[in-house]
């Protein structure tokens, strides 16, 4: 690991050191298969009888369908059905609900398509092949439409996108949190403020296995089974139930591998729909993986929020208001996904790491006629949008202030003895320690004698900058009382098994795309019962074995899965306990857990290990009590857990190309206890290169046609091993007060981090040429033209 | 059409679609799964296999039929029964992959590239690794396993 720096720092709270399993970076117990080619993804699964599909896309935004000829398609050799919109709307199956309710989404257009590339039909065949062949040969009659691609222009009403809706009009809620007059009365009466615009693009989250399923409905049992691209399956499950009325018990979700996910497998997509309604009505399996390009032009997009950023402060730096407004883009559904109670998702954590005295934000959702979604790619729910508007905001008002943005933060942080810490908007932040965290980042990076490089590279007329972000996120959604998804509370649970022999098994309702779980599972398990980690089997995402969970995304794995396995585990040992007074012949009050085992208080060596309990607890349970020896968990959290960090980045921009090089870029996080350092480090260089890629790279865009401009990778851009800077990492330590083991979660902070620090980096090396403010992508030709635009002003 | 191949060392003939493409010829006809697809425009390099033991292809930029009286070796191909091939060995031990679904493409493309250049260094390994994405690691630990790799594949001059 020559080319990253990592480093623990001594100073902080004490973390909890590496122990008998947490703490330790222990190699992955996946990999194996992986790394043999013997991973099991879903388009790895062929069954009997397996048929397969193609979807037939509208190639008009929007558009009238007068008629739809099947003839041709159907008399393709190998073509078994074709089925349309109308077909599904006969099977009770036209429409699928959305996460939160506000809106249904159509499977299969019917009347009209309302965005480019909908799916209008899909077609069964023999191979893959004929379907895709048989997929052209399907006639639809469109009659084009006017078309609405700007939220700004949808909040007119001048034409209704969603007639099949009561209400006439494109906008779809609103919401607000916060103090408004209060808000509005402090920042008027501020010394200094900024009221700034600031736009989140359209941006998919595109993993690289695409979204598929095998769909078996099989005759003999009466059960369907999906095989399915699922970062959810227990929800996917009761929705699939729920939407066809087949019993939960006659339906079994699996989510084998999966190849990445990033928020684009939380939604149950039409392919899902059509493909199991396919096989359900042809009683053979159908398996549909999506091109590339289906991907990117109809699954789960995230962003697409225009912000207005106000913040006020003294003319000392002392900040004094904060209101964010927000358009949100949601495309011809509300598919977003979010929890019932927040349409928005957690975009109240917009404050950040500021003490504000007063809060406002309020957000207007509008269709258009482009692809629904609103997925939290790589965060959890709206945090990325929310931390990009306050640190890129911060940034600005220290450069109308004329105050180093460091110094600016230090000066506004909440501080460490305030934790438990009530935001403004409503959130109770767990623990932190901003000050130490940025300090840190400045020290390692060496941060006065970058200042002092740019200062002397100004004097030459170069152009380097120093992007600081100092985020704060809302994860692990969520305790009960607030959280849910289509009613469904957003608990996690674990159930572990202790086997004869001292090995194990654990499930849980989370279903991991690459975050290590079956490693850090089996840490936590470990460390728990003074196991070794490597006999415990991590198993998920089989609906019929696993315990019932709301998956793997927005961070919420270790912070709710992860405690619930921890105390799955010390269900376990308080069982094991009464095990241990049987066998050991003491009273339970004199049985200690002391250096993973039991023994007897105040008798020296004796004393019983858990492997031996384990086997006890199937040869010799005590009379009277139940033989076996395993637990399971459904932890409701108390509260989020709020991961920060402190992230720096240095860039040169070339005046001349308006070509940017990320020189340096130092991340320091702060998610709590750590239980396998080497999978977080791995987490925080993955998402700090999905935050370069959009900083840098990518924009889901349309003409004003609403065509959609990148469709494929060679268009939509994902970095390559060229691009990608070197990524240095660092941490502190505050473990959260009231989750079972610290933990807080990582692996979207990096993401929800890192694009601020560029945007601050490139707009500091710019800031002599009087440039405020650049959008992302900073592509080399808007970096050059805001070069340009500048020095034409000046 | 008829082919005859030579994949990781065994002989096939099997009669083709002239349209199939060779990823799903190994993967469909030869039930070779490691091999991904994850792209329809030859950007994502997760197909990548090797051909004569020396060019690094896009399995997906290839029809069956053009592999035609040629040798094959794919991800299945590169341990000896229970032992790793050094690649292997370097991606598990440096934290090489997350999700695994680049792994494949990622680890026949370094093959061939350490046939060519047995001792790269951190600029080679990211060139000739550029038509290979990974969405998950950041490529930072991919190469400190390429560079694993090689250090060993070297000290020890035995054919891999």
């Amino acid at each position: 690991m020559a080319m990253t720096t990592e480093t623990t720092d001594t100073s902080a709270a004490p973390e909890l050191q590496p122990r008998h399993a947490i703490g330790l970076s222990m190699k992955r117990k996946e990999d194996p298969r992986f790394i043999r080619g013997a991973g099991r993804y879903v388009d790895d699964i062929t069954l009997p009888g397996m048929h397969y599909m193609a979807l037939v896309h509208s190639p008009y935004p929007h558009a009238k369908i007068n008629r739809i000829d099947k003839s041709a398609a159907l008399a393709l050799p190998g073509v078994k059905a074709v089925i349309t919109g109308e077909d599904l709307v006969a099977a009770g199956l036209g429409w699928i609900p959305t996460f939160h309710g506000y809106d249904k989404q159509m499977v299969l257009a019917v009347g009209k398509a309302l965005f480019q590339y909908q799916e209008v039909a899909g077609v069964i065949a023999t191979s893959r092949e004929i379907a895709l062949d048989a997929a052209e040969l399907v006639e639809v009659d469109y009659e084009p439409l006017d078309v609405l691609v700007d939220p700004f222009e949808s909040m007119r009403d001048t034409l209704i996108i969603r007639n099949d809706r009561e209400n006439k009009t494109n906008h779809i809620y609103h919401w607000e949190v916060g103090d408004r007059s209060k808000t509005d009365a402090a920042l008027a009466a501020s010394e200094v403020a900024i009221d700034e615009k600031i736009v989140f693009q359209r941006v998919h989250p595109a993993p690289l296995e695409p979204c598929g399923i095998v769909a078996d409905m099989n005759g003999g049992t009466g059960r369907l089974t999906m095989y399915l691209t699922s970062q959810a399956p227990h929800a996917h499950r009761t929705v699939v139930s729920l939407v066809t009325g087949i019993p939960e018990d006659k339906i079994r979700i699996v989510s084998p591998d999966i190849g990445g996910g990033f928020g684009n497998k939380v939604p149950v997509y039409p392919g899902y729909v059509v493909a199991t309604a396919a096989s359900v009505i042809l009683g053979f399996p159908v398996k549909w993986i999506e091109t590339r390009t289906e991907n990117l032009t109809t699954t789960g997009f995230a962003r697409d929020y225009h912000m207005r950023v106000q913040i006020g402060a003294s003319r000392a730096g002392k900040i004094t208001a904060l209101k964010v407004t927000t358009v949100a883009d949601h495309g011809a559904f509300d598919a977003a996904a979010d929890p019932t109670k927040y349409p928005a998702g957690l975009f109240g954590i917009v404050t950040g790491s500021y003490d504000f005295p007063t809060a406002f934000t309020e957000l207007d959702a509008y269709f258009t006629n482009k692809a629904p979604g609103g997925v939290a790619y790589r965060c959890s729910f709206r945090v990325t949008e929310a931390s990009y508007a306050i640190e890129r905001g911060m940034d600005m008002l220290a450069q109308r202030l004329g105050i180093d943005p460091a110094e600016f933060r230090l000066l506004n942080f909440v501080k460490k003895a305030q934790f438990p810490y009530p935001s403004p908007l409503g959130f109770v932040y767990d623990s932190g320690d901003y000050h130490l965290t940025l300090q840190k980042a400045l020290d390692q990076i060496g941060y006065q004698q970058l200042r002092a490089e740019q200062a002397e590279k100004r004097a030459r007329g170069e152009y380097m900058g120093i992007g600081i972000s100092t985020f704060t996120e809302a994860v692990g959604a969520g305790p009960n009382k607030l959280f849910d998804i289509m009613g469904i509370k957003m608990f996690d649970s674990a159930e572990i098994r202790i086997h004869p022999t001292g090995s194990g098994i654990v499930r849980t309702g989370a279903r991991h795309q690459g975050q290590g779980h079956e490693t850090t599972w089996a840490q936590i398990v470990a460390e728990e019962l003074g196991l070794d980690p490597q006999n415990i089997l991590v198993e998920e995402g089989d609906t019929d074995t696993a315990p019932y969970g709301l998956g793997t995304y927005a961070s919420r794995s270790t912070p709710v899965a992860g405690g619930a396995i921890a105390l799955a585990a010390r269900k376990v040992r308080e069982k094991a306990k009464k095990i241990a007074a049987h066998v050991l012949e003491a009273s339970e009050d004199d049985i200690e857990w002391e250096d993973y085992k039991f023994k007897v208080s105040g008798v020296p060596g004796k004393t019983i290990t858990m492997k031996e309990i384990a086997f006890a607890a199937y040869t010799n349970p005590s009379p009277g009590s139940e033989p076996g020896l395993e637990a399971t968990f459904y932890y409701d959290p108390p509260n989020m857990t709020f991961p920060h960090g402190a992230y720096i980045a240095v860039v040169d921009v070339d005046a001349e190309t308006g070509f940017v090089n990320v020189r340096r870029f130092l991340a320091i996080d702060d998610c709590g206890t750590v239980i396998n350092p080497m999978i977080v480090e791995g987490q925080i260089h993955g998402g700090l290169t999905e935050g370069f890629a959009i900083a840098f790279m990518q924009e889901i865009r349309f003409d004003a046609g609403g065509n959609h401009l990148n469709t494929n990778f060679t268009e939509y851009l994902v970095p390559t091993s060229l691009e990608t800077p070197h990524w240095e990492t660092g941490k502190t330590c505050t473990p959260s007060p009231h989750h079972p083991i610290g933990a807080k979660g990582v692996g979207e902070s990096p993401n929800v981090g890192s694009p601020a620090a560029f945007v601050n980096a490139v707009v500091d090396a710019l800031a002599p040429l009087g440039v405020k403010h650049i959008e992302m992508p900073m592509t080399r030709a808007k970096v050059w033209h805001a070069i340009k635009d500048a020095q034409a002003q000046r | 059409m008829i082919i005859r191949v030579k994949v990781n060392g065994t002989d096939y003939v099997r009669d083709v679609e002239p349209r199939t493409l060779l990823a799903y010829f190994l993967r469909e006809s030869l039930g070779l799964t490691g091999t991904h697809v994850g792209c329809d425009s030859s950007s994502c390099g997760v197909c990548v296999v090797a051909i004569d033991g020396e060019r690094a292809v896009k399995a997906c930029t290839m029809f069956a039929v053009q592999a035609d009286g040629h040798e094959i070796t794919t991800v299945e191909g590169l341990a000896q029964g229970a032992n790793l091939h050094p690649l292997q060995q370097g991606f598990w031990d440096c934290h090489g992959l997350q999700c695994g679904y680049c792994t494949p493409g990622m680890l026949m493309a370094s093959y061939v590239l350490l046939k060519h250049n047995p001792n790269p260094s951190e600029p080679e390994i990211r060139a000739a690794l550029a038509g290979n994405l990974c969405r998950c690691t950041g490529y930072v630990n991919i190469i400190a396993a390429v560079q694993q790799a090689a250090a060993n594949l070297c000290a020890q001059p035995v054919e891999a």
